[in-house]
Formats: C-alpha cells, structure tokens, sequence
C-alpha cells in the first residue's frame, strides 16, 4: 500500500462527517475495534466543542433545554469548525449561527439572548482601560460650552445592541437562580424590544438594559461625535430621550476611557 | 535522512531556566483563591497558553498575580506543530505576546496537529512517523525557537492509532526531533502508559528509547478506560481523575534514572477541590524527596 501523501486531510474529514468511516492507512495494536478507537478524537473534537459551547451560553441552554441546545450546536460543530484555537472567538460568532438556525425560529428571542453571553465573553477577555474619573466630569459640567464640544473615547469592553425582543429581562431572569430551568419567565412581555449595554469598567462584567435613545447616542459617540452631536442625533430620533439619565449611564459604568475636549475653550 | 542539526540551538535559554525540580499543579481559574490562600503553594504553576491569548480582563488579572508569587510554565494546546501546512503567523504572534508579556519558566507544546485547512479540530491528533512528518516537525519547532528566542520543550502524545506507514517509532521519532531541532522533552508519563497500552508497546521498552537527558518537565494525570464487548480495554486519557497506581510506579522508574525533574500534577475535566489537586502533588513531590535523598547517600 502506498502511503497518503496527505493522511491528515482523510483523518480531518472523517473527524467531520460521522458517518464515513475510519480513514484508510491506520494501524490498531491489539483487538480494541479501529472504530471505537477513532471515536475518541471524533468525541474530543465534536463533543469537546458542543461542551465548550454549552458552558459559554448557559441561558440559551436553558431556554431550550439542553437537548435541543446540544443537537443544534452539533450542527455548528460539524458545519464549521473553528478557525482559531483560541475558542473565545468560536464563542462569539454562535449567535450568528442561531440566527440562521432555522429549528430555532420557534423561540425567536435565542440569538439575542446568546448575543448577551457573547458580548459577556467579549467583555471579560478585552483589553483592559481605566475609566474617566468622576473628578473629570465635574470639571467639564461646570463649562457647558467645553462639555458639548467634547468627544469620548469608549472603553473597549463596551459594546450594545437593540433586540426586537425582551432579550436583557430574559438574560436577566436567569441570574442568580440555582437552577436555571426554573427561572420565572411569565411575567415578561417577550415581544417587548429592549437594548442592551454589556461592559467591564474594572473586573467584574456589567449587563444593563439602556434608556430610550441610548443606542443612537452611544453610536454617535463611538464615531467620534462630540458629546453636544451625540445628544441632537438622539433627540432628533426620539422627543423621550433624558438627557440625565443617558450622562448618568456613561458616568455610572465608566463608559469613557478619555475625554477630549478643544483647548480654544 | 540528511536533516541538519540546528545551529542555533546552543543559543537558546534553558527552557527550565526557572522551574524548580519540584512538584507544581495545572492552574484552574476556580482554584485562585485556595491557591493564594495556601502557605505551602505547589512549586510551580502551569497555563495553557490559549486561555490566555485575550487582551485583558480576570484571566490577566489573575496570571499577574500568579506570576509575582510562583514561577510559572506556559503549555500550548493549539500551535498544531505536526500540521500540513505552515503555522499559523496569527496564532504564533499570539503566543510570542504571551510569552514576552509574562516571561514564564519553561513554554511547551505536543507533538500533534490539530489544525488542517485551516479548520481547527480541538484534539491532539496523531503524526505519521516517518521522514517527511519528521523534516516538518524540526521546520516548525526551528521556527518557534527562534521566533519565541528561547528553547522549547515537547509533549509525547497519548494515542489510540498508529499509522501503518511509519517508519520511525515514536520514542525514535521523539529522539530524532531533540537531535535536529535542539528542543527540550516535556515527558509525559500518563501518555507513555495510555499510549503502550492501547498500542501493545512495553512502556518500559518505550522510556529506554528515549533520550531521558533531555527531559526538562514530567506530566502526570489520571485516564479514563473503556472496555468493548471482549473485555478488551482502551485507555482515554481525560485528565479527570487523581494519577493512577501504575503511573505513579512508572514516574518513580522515570526518576530514578533522570533524578529530580519539575513534575507537574494535570487535572483538566471533572476538576476536584483544591486541596485534591494539592495532595497530588505533595505525592509528586514525595517521590522527589526520596530521588534526592537516595542521590545523597550515594554520593
């Protein structure tokens, strides 16, 4: 027999399509089937990452019971496979997946759920800044003139997004249960849309639902807005817009990294 | 085979510049606080290197603190060094960031792939032992030294299949890479006993083929077996269980020839309390004391 020039292409695809079978060119020392052997790097690959997974998005899990969650991470595994070792990034692109995941329809508010655990593994794993001190703001309210004309830099852990769905009231009614199945979800009005701001000012992740406006100002701020364009660009799209409570968010979680502001003032 | 010998090996830092040849323990995030808390810590600590390729946040946090108290080994899982293709430049880059930023004891990876294609498999997969895997596995270990400036060690992997056509067997292969690339062995000793087990090779045989010179760090774990429809057993080798008898008479076999080396206790599924973890290694670290105490009295 003529030995592969490529025994690593024939291994990985049997790796991915289960029912092919073990790849030609292997040699089983004592009676121990070929087949029982090979499904050890079958199990590693395939059920290490669905594991991977499944301890990365507990509250989808949860949602749809780990069944269902299993088989349709499975699904993921076996159609694309990482393309990093670094399996945080695997992590963060499987509420894409479930979006597209037609089974998952039924339970419309999925993805967005998932987007918040991915945004928390985002979060936890970025780089690390310090927020803008309190000291630094006071200054700057006391010269409004200076304050509109400021622009932020965000930290790096910040990130949102807006659901069509009550995505952050399901996330959050899963927290601080013993058993997630049994978190309460009658109450919430599923088809409420909510945003969502996931950020790490020091350790520790921070998931907070965002008051109206705050996507847009947010968005205009992350474009390098100054903080006055921020404010018009989300009064212009909603006349409920607070401005306290949008200056509150970002003084709250250490939203700025830097504040920069035009020395003519 | 007319393979050169690396030229610059000589160049290279110990890869045990720093490690004691004492008894450490595979840190768990979970274990941080015993770990801290503990007056007798385990001689060293050991990270897989890809949980650690984030910019910042509680893994950093944690690895700083960890690195000011304890000297620290940095085990890649996910360089695929017996691959096909090239290494990847990314992830390479990824790792030389992680080895200047906390500058650990000793940097190791296994004689495996895991990548093909660009499609990454989450496994240690096993290499045909023959000239080819041979010349590709010196390339890419020529690479890392010298991208890394420092020497590597090696895994020996743990496995199920061999590869019909190889003419090399791994203890030969193994000596074979020390000699042309300059690397270090990190031994595993769990691995040599799953890996002759399911091959039918003696692991004692296995060991006496080695070049034990070069053993720079010792891996111990538990595995896992299975048994099919004969009763014929396969040995899995899961990192979940505390280090099973037969191991432990094969480190103290290893050690008696190699004298101390830096033994590190893995626990990688199914993660035990702290104190289980460090009684393990206080075993280790018995078999250690008994190696120095025996060289004493023969000196």
């Amino acid at each position: 027999m003529i030995a592969s020039a490529s025994p690593h292409r024939e291994f990985a695809a049997a790796l991915q399509v289960p029912t092919l079978s073990v790849p030609p060119g292997l040699r089983v020392g004592g009676g121990y089937a070929a087949e029982r052997r090979f499904a050890v790097h079958r199990n590693n690959f395939v059920v290490g990452l669905i594991d991977a997974l499944a301890e990365s998005f507990p509250v989808a899990e949860a949602l749809v019971g780990p069944e269902f969650f299993r088989a349709m991470a499975r699904e993921r595994v076996l159609s694309d496979p990482p393309r990093s070792p670094v399996l945080t990034d695997y992590a963060l692109d499987f509420p894409d997946f479930i979006a597209g995941f037609a089974p998952a329809a039924v339970v419309p508010y999925l993805a967005d759920v998932a987007r918040i655990e991915a945004l928390r593994i985002r979060a936890y794993h970025a780089a690390d800044a310090t927020p803008v001190r309190d000291a630094a703001y006071r200054k700057l309210l006391a010269d409004p003139l200076r304050l509109g004309g400021a622009t932020l830099r965000l930290h790096p852990a910040c990130a949102w997004f807006r659901s069509r769905h009550a995505a952050y009231s399901i996330w959050h009614a899963h927290q601080g249960v013993s058993d997630m199945s049994e978190a309460r979800l009658a109450l919430i009005d599923v088809d409420r849309p909510e945003d969502v701001l996931v950020t790490r000012p020091e350790l520790d992740v921070v998931t907070i639902p965002l008051p109206v406006g705050a996507t847009l100002w947010l968005d205009a701020l992350q474009d390098r807005h100054t903080l006055g364009e921020a404010f018009q660009q989300a009064h212009a799209a909603d006349s409920q817009v607070d401005d306290g409570a949008l200056f509150t968010l970002l003084v709250q979680n250490g939203l700025a990294i830097a504040l920069e502001t035009t020395t003519e003032n | 085979m007319n393979l050169p010998c690396n030229p610059h090996s000589a160049e290279y830092p110990p890869a045990d510049a720093g490690l004691p040849l004492r008894a450490g323990i595979g840190f768990k995030p979970q274990h941080f606080d015993a770990l801290l808390a503990d007056e007798a810590p385990p001689a060293f600590v050991e990270v897989h290197a890809e949980n650690y390729m984030g910019a910042g946040g509680p893994p950093h946090a944690q690895l700083s603190m960890l690195r000011e108290r304890l000297p620290v080994s940095v085990h890649g899982v996910g360089l695929s060094i017996g691959g096909e293709a090239p290494l990847d430049p990314a992830h390479l880059a990824r790792l030389q960031a992680l080895i200047d930023r906390y500058q650990p004891a000793a940097f190791s990876e296994h004689l495996a792939w895991s990548t093909h294609d660009g499609r990454f498999f989450n496994d240690l997969l096993p290499l045909r032992y023959d000239a080819a895997s041979l010349a590709r596995v010196c390339a890419h270990i020529d690479q890392v030294q010298e991208r890394l400036g420092r020497q590597m060690l090696l895994e020996n992997p743990s496995t199920y299949l061999e590869f019909e056509g190889s003419s090399y067997s791994e203890p030969d292969f193994l000596s074979a890479i020390v000699r042309h690339s300059g690397c270090a062995l990190l031994l595993d000793v769990n691995n040599v006993y799953v890996s002759c087990h399911n091959n039918r090779h003696d692991p004692v045989e296995y060991l006496a083929a080695l070049p034990l010179r070069a053993v720079r760090e010792i891996h111990l774990a538990g595995h896992a077996q299975e048994c099919d429809a004969t009763g014929e057993r396969l040995l899995i080798d899961d990192h979940g269980s505390p280090v099973g008898a037969a191991v432990w008479a094969l480190y103290r076999h290893v050690i008696a020839q190699t004298g101390p080396v830096p033994t590190l206790i893995e626990w990688d599924t199914h993660i035990p309390a702290y104190a289980t973890l460090r009684e393990q290694a206080q075993r280790a670290q018995a078999l250690l004391d008994e190696v120095c105490a025996t060289a004493k009295e023969a000196a």
